[in-house]
């Protein structure tokens, strides 16, 4: 039974995530929209688990559910929409056909995903003790992947950067004020 | 027994879905929920390979990913505000100014 217990875990989050996108989809409330995607992303969460990369199914949880969900509720909050507005769909005829050619893409892919790698069966138990661990993680991160790692940083900060710029931004710009006429007016009084 | 094509599978899925809420959604930030969908298809897909294959570069990539995403979503939100202040709506159908 207790081999077993992978297998069911599997095909519940996956059937939950799988569940929740479509929610997203076809939901008209915004709110219960951002709820489902909470839903999907800590199913996809558990799914990391059974993977064994228990670091990155923490950090799923913390950025996707902790972080952006976060931001999208306050975006909805903060907007004051309407419901009607939100909840509307838009169809033509090119989207519909390309729809349609996605769904069949994956309906001709699918029954073809077979995999050639002769690896160990997915799962916590052909893993070697430590994979996925903060530490290993850890380890390939500061060591090979030093250089990407960096970079992200400056990609946080540019991003960060820039929602603090486009946000901020007047609609009508003010006069500038340069210390130059800060000055002129101070001796003027 | 859950092998490799069973995470595949449903990372296709979730793709798929993404792309249909992409295409059909009219609100940016129904949108914006469908492209973070897509890159957890992607993620899925990465930490599924990285397992079979018993090496931990998939995961760093997916976490490269988790990063990524968030700064997405950072940018894409301040430039939805930005569009509800100049516009008074997130309806992409109505952002066509530069369409004349």
């Amino acid at each position: 039974m207790s081999h077993l217990l992978p297998d069911i875990l599997f095909y519940v989050f996956s059937a939950l995530s799988v569940a929740g996108a479509v929610l997203v989809l076809v939901n008209r409330n915004p709110m219960t929209c951002a709820m489902s995607l909470v839903v999907s992303v800590l199913s996809l969460a558990i799914l990391y688990l059974l993977l064994s990369a228990h670091f990155l199914a923490v950090a799923q949880m913390i950025v996707y559910a902790g972080a952006i969900v976060v931001l999208f509720i306050f975006v909805i909050m903060l907007l004051n929409l309407t419901d009607e507005e939100l909840g509307r769909f838009r169809f033509s005829l090119f989207k519909t056909i390309g729809a349609f050619v996605a769904v069949a893409t994956l309906l001709a892919v699918a029954p073809d995903i077979r995999v050639s790698i002769p690896a160990p069966a997915a799962g916590d138990a052909g893993a070697p003790a430590g994979y996925g661990s903060t530490k290993a993680v850890g380890k390939l991160l500061f060591g090979e992947f030093l250089l990407p790692f960096e970079l992200t940083s400056i990609l946080i900060l540019s991003a960060m950067v820039a929602g603090v710029v486009l946000a901020k931004r007047e609609l009508q710009p003010k006069k500038t004020h340069s210390l130059v006429d800060w000055l002129l007016g101070f001796f003027r009084t | 027994m859950i092998t490799l094509q069973e995470y595949l599978s449903v990372g296709a899925l979730l793709f798929t879905v993404g792309l249909l809420i992409v295409l059909f959604r009219q609100n940016a930030i129904s949108i914006l929920m469908g492209i973070e969908l897509m890159l957890n298809a992607a993620n899925i897909n990465f930490v599924a390979f990285s397992n079979a294959l018993g090496g931990l570069t998939g995961q760093v990539l997916a976490i490269f990913v988790v990063v990524a995403a968030a700064a997405e979503a950072a940018v894409a939100i301040a430039i939805i505000v930005l569009l509800y202040q100049n516009l008074g709506t997130v309806d992409v159908e109505k952002a066509r100014n530069l369409n004349g």
